[in-house]
C-alpha cells in the first residue's frame, strides 16, 4: 500500500474532502432502463457511491463465474479506490492479487490468462498508467482473435483504469485517453456515469466476450452516489441513452462529464433552450443511430469530453453525424473539450470544459 | 500411403519415412529403439543452479527422426525464401534456419499438453508442434487453407490443438503471455508448463523483466527460452546488451546456457527444465544458436557479420549435420540413406507449395470478421457500425 499511496498521493485527502461536502447527486441522471426499473421496484436497491458499484459488480463476477479473476496493482489492499475491498478475503488470494507495478506484465499476463478461457479482470492504477499496456492492448488484446483466424482470443478480458480530472490530479492522474483505444477495431471502449450505469456496464464488459477497457470516472468514485439494485443485472454494450429529452439542441458525452453537461442544460433552459442529453456509454462500436436520430430532430450537436480537442473521441462523431445528416444541420457541430495541453495542475479549471463553457457553445451553436 | 509403401521397399533399414508431417510414423526394426548414450558437444552452465549431465540417452529411432525433421524444417525455410523473392510469399517474412535444433530439442522433451508461446520466428515451431506444411505454406502465402485461414501470415501462425499460442509480432511481448499461460497450468493443477520464447533482442525489453518477476513470485511453471542467435535484427548482442549472458539475466531466477545447434543437449536442458520448473518455478534457458538468414526478408544478412563467420558456423555447429555425423558415426544409416531422406523431404515440400498456390484467397468478407465475436459487436461492417458494406474489388 506504502508504494501506492507515494503514487496517488493526495488523492485519498481529495476524495474524502470532495464526500465532505455532500457532493453532486446524480440521481437526477437516472436511467430509463427497464432492467434497472424493475431492480428499483423490486425494492432491492441501496444508495451507493460509484466504487461501491463497481465492487458490488466485481463481486457478482468472481462469485458468478470460478473462472474470474481480480487482479492489479494493490488490488488485493482494496485498491487505492477502494474498488476491490474485501474481495481478496472472500475469494481468496489465488483469484484476487497484487501484481507488481508493471502494467505492460500485467495486460500481457491478463491476455494469456483471458486465452485459456478465464475471465482476466485487470486493473490499471490510472488511466494515465495504461501506457506501457498500450502495445499489449492496442498489438496483443484487440488483433488476437483477428490474426489467429478465430482460433484464439483474450475475450474475457477486462482492463479496468480509473480515468479523469479529480480537481487537483496534475499532469499524470487526470488525462482521459479514451480516444486512443478508440482507433482500435477489436476492443471496446466502455465508460459509465454513475454507480448503477457502473455496476451493470462492468458486468456487461466482463461477460462480453471480446476485451474491454472499462473507463472509471475517478471524480464520482465518492461524489456520485445513486440507487443501484443490489442484485446481478447487465446494461447492454454499444446502446446510447437519452437522458434528458430536449428538442433545439443534442449534447453527446460520457462518463463524468455528463454531470456537468446537464448543468448546462439545466441552465439553458432557463433561457428557452431545450436540450437533448445523450450517454454515449460505449465508445466503440458506438450507437450511432441514436444521436443521428436526435441530431436529425434537433438539427445541432454539440459533442463534449474532458480529452484534448484535437483527435479526441468528438472529431469522430462529428464527422459521422456531418455524413449523415449534413442537410439536417443548422449549425456546425460544436466541440467543447479539454484544451490542446497537457494536462494542467495550477490551471485545471481553465483547461476542462466547464458548465459556463458548454453554455456558451449551446447558445451560439442554437444562435448561429 | 501408396507413396510410403514404395518408399519403405527402398529402404532396407531403419531409415523409412511417412510423407505430409514432421512427427510421422515409421517402420523400424527391434534395434531402433534401443537406447544409446551420446555426450552432448558442450557441458550446460548453469546460473544459481546445478546443470544436467552431459550423457543424453537416445535412440536410433529419434536421431532419424530429428535429422529428418531437422531436413524437413530446413527445406520449407529455403523454399520460403524463393517464394518470397518470386512474391508469392508478401509482408514480413523471419527464416529460423541454422536454429532446428531448438525446434526439435524441445518437441522431444515435451508433450503436446505443454504450451509454446514464441515470437515471428515461429514457422519451425509450428511445424514441430503438429502443423503440415501446407498449413504453413498457404498461411505463408495468405490462402484459406493456411492455419490461420490466411488472416496471420508469417509471423502469426497458431495451432491450438497442439498447445502452440503462436507467432507475436511486437518483440518481448509473447512472455507475459506466456506467464499468464503458465498461471492457468498452475491453477488448473495439470502438470504442465508452458515454453515462452524470445531472442537475444527482446531479452533487453522491459517487459521480459516484467513477466520473469511475476513468474518467479508466483512460482509458474514456465520456462524463458532465449533463442540467442546473437543479432537482434541487425545489431550484435554485444552492442545491445551489458550483459550478453542471457541465462544469467533472470538475476534471481537460475538459468541454463545450451548449445543450441546441438538437439539432443536442447532435448536434455528442457526435459530438465520442465522438471525443474514444475516444481519450483520459472527457469531461463539460453539457447546458443545462429540464424544462417538475415533478420527478415530485407536483410540479405551480410551487412553486419562476416560470411566467413557464417560459413564457418555452417561447417563446425550446423544441427543437421551433427546429427548427420552421429546417425553415420554408430552405423544407424548409410549416407545414401540420407540423402534419400532429403530428397524425399524437398518433394514433400514441393507438394505441399504446390498444394497451397491451388488453395484459394480467404473471402472478402473475411476482411470484416473475427474482429468482434459475431452478433455481439460489429461482424461485416468493421468499426463503423452497419454502415460499411464488404464488397471488395
Amino acid at each position: 500500500m506504502s508504494s501506492s499511496l507515494r503514487r496517488i498521493g493526495r488523492f485519498s485527502a481529495i476524495s474524502s474532502s470532495i464526500n465532505g461536502k455532500g457532493g453532486r447527486c446524480l440521481g437526477g441522471l437516472s436511467t430509463a432502463n427497464e432492467e434497472l426499473k424493475s431492480g428499483q421496484e423490486s425494492g432491492g436497491t441501496k444508495p451507493i457511491n460509484l466504487f461501491s458499484a463497481v465492487n458490488q459488480a466485481l463481486h457478482i463476477a468472481l462469485d458468478t463465474d470460478p473462472r474470474a479473476y481480480v487482479f492489479g496493482e494493490d488490488v488485493g489492499f482494496g485498491g487505492v479506490f477502494r474498488c476491490t475491498t474485501g474481495l481478496a478475503d472472500r475469494f481468496g488470494k489465488r483469484r484476487v492479487f497484487n501484481t507488481p507495478l508493471c502494467e505492460q506484465g500485467i495486460v500481457g499476463f491478463a491476455i494469456g490468462l483471458a486465452a485459456m478461457g478465464n475471465r482476466a479482470i485487470a486493473e490499471i492504477q490510472f488511466a494515465d498508467y495504461i501506457f506501457p499496456a498500450f502495445d499489449q492492448i492496442v498489438n496483443e488484446a484487440a488483433k488476437f482473435r483477428y490474426r489467429s483466424g478465430n482460433q484464439f482470443n483474450c475475450g474475457g478480458l477486462t482492463i479496468r483504469a480509473p480515468y479523469g480530472a479529480v480537481g487537483h490530479g496534475g499532469h499524470y492522474h487526470s488525462q482521459s485517453p479514451e480516444a486512443f483505444f478508440c482507433h482500435v477495431p477489436g476492443i471496446k471502449v466502455v465508460i459509465p456515469r454513475s454507480p448503477q450505469q457502473a455496476k451493470g456496464l462492468l458486468l456487461s464488459s466482463i461477460r462480453d466476450p471480446n476485451p474491454v477497457v472499462f473507463f472509471e470516472p475517478k471524480w464520482l468514485y465518492r461524489l456520485a452516489v445513486e440507487e443501484v439494485p443490489e442484485k446481478d443485472y447487465m446494461l447492454p454494450l454499444s446502446e446510447a441513452e437519452v437522458i434528458r429529452e430536449g428538442s433545439d439542441i443534442t449534447l453527446v458525452g460520457w462518463g463524468a462529464q455528463l454531470s456537468i453537461m446537464e448543468q448546462a442544460c439545466v441552465e439553458a433552459e432557463k433561457d428557452g433552450i431545450s436540450c437533448e442529453l445523450i450517454d454515449l456509454k460505449t465508445l466503440i462500436p458506438w450507437d450511432k443511430e441514436t444521436v443521428e436520430a436526435s441530431v436529425n430532430k434537433t438539427g445541432r450537436l454539440l459533442v463534449s469530453h474532458e480529452a484534448p480537442v484535437t483527435s479526441g473521441f468528438g472529431a469522430e462523431i462529428a464527422a459521422s453525424i456531418v455524413e449523415r445528416c449534413f442537410l439536417r444541420l443548422e449549425a456546425p457541430v460544436s466541440r467543447v473539450c479539454g484544451l490542446d495541453t497537457p494536462f494542467p495542475l495550477v490551471f485545471e479549471p481553465f483547461y476542462l470544459p466547464t458548465k459556463n463553457k458548454i453554455l456558451d457553445a449551446i447558445k451560439s451553436t442554437v444562435n448561429y | 500411403m501408396a507413396q510410403l509403401t514404395q518408399r519403405a521397399a527402398t529402404f532396407q533399414r531403419t531409415l523409412s519415412a511417412a510423407a505430409f508431417s514432421v512427427s510421422s510414423t515409421r517402420c523400424l526394426n527391434t534395434a531402433s529403439t534401443s537406447p544409446i548414450t551420446v555426450e552432448t558437444s558442450l557441458p550446460f552452465t548453469g546460473h544459481k543452479i546445478d546443470p544436467p549431465s552431459r550423457s543424453v540417452e537416445t535412440t536410433p529411432q529419434e536421431l532419424l527422426s530429428f535429422f529428418r525433421d531437422m531436413a524437413l524444417m530446413r527445406r520449407m525455410e529455403i523454399a520460403a525464401d524463393s517464394l518470397y523473392k518470386a512474391k508469392l510469399i508478401r509482408g514480413f517474412c523471419h527464416l529460423y534456419d541454422g536454429q532446428e535444433a531448438v525446434a526439435v530439442g524441445m518437441e522431444a522433451a515435451i508433450t503436446k499438453k505443454d504450451c509454446i508461446i514464441t515470437a515471428y520466428r515461429d514457422h519451425c515451431i509450428f511445424l514441430g508442434r503438429g502443423g503440415t506444411l501446407l498449413e504453413a505454406f498457404a498461411e505463408l502465402m495468405g490462402r484459406k487453407d493456411g492455419c490461420s485461414k490466411g488472416k496471420g501470415g508469417s509471423m502469426h501462425f497458431y495451432k491450438k490443438e497442439g498447445g502452440f499460442y503462436g507467432g507475436h509480432g511486437i518483440v518481448g511481448a509473447q512472455v507475459p503471455l506466456g506467464c499468464g499461460l503458465a498461471f492457468a497450468q498452475k491453477y488448473s493443477k495439470d502438470e504442465n508448463v508452458t515454453f515462452a520464447m524470445y531472442g537475444d533482442g527482446a531479452a533487453n525489453q522491459g517487459q521480459l523483466f516484467e513477466a520473469l518477476n511475476m513468474a518467479a513470485l508466483w512460482d509458474l511453471p514456465a520456462i524463458l527460452v532465449c533463442e540467442n542467435n546473437h543479432y537482434g535484427m541487425g545489431t550484435a548482442e554485444w552492442r545491445a546488451a551489458k550483459s550478453p549472458a542471457y541465462y544469467k539475466r533472470g538475476d534471481y531466477v537460475p538459468g541454463l546456457k545450451v548449445d543450441g545447434m546441438d538437439a539432443l543437449a536442447v532435448k536434455q536442458a528442457c526435459k530438465f527444465a520442465k522438471e525443474y520448473a514444475l516444481k519450483n518455478g520459472p527457469i531461463i534457458l539460453e539457447m546458443d544458436t545462429y540464424r544462417y538468414h538475415g533478420h527478415s526478408m530485407s536483410d540479405p544478412g551480410s551487412t553486419y557479420r562476416t560470411r566467413d563467420e557464417i560459413s564457418g558456423i555452417r561447417q563446425e555447429r550446423d544441427p543437421i549435420e551433427r546429427i548427420r555425423k552421429l546417425i553415420l558415426s554408430h552405423d544407424l544409416a548409410t549416407e545414401k540413406e540420407l540423402k534419400d531422406t532429403e530428397k524425399e523431404v524437398r518433394k514433400e515440400v514441393d507438394e505441399a507449395i504446390a498444394q497451397a498456390k491451388e488453395s484459394p484467397l480467404p473471402d472478402p468478407s473475411e476482411l470484416f470478421t473475427n474482429v468482434y465475436v459475431k452478433g455481439l459487436g460489429v461482424e461485416a461492417f468493421g468499426a463503423d457500425r452497419k454502415e460499411l458494406r464488404a464488397v471488395l474489388p
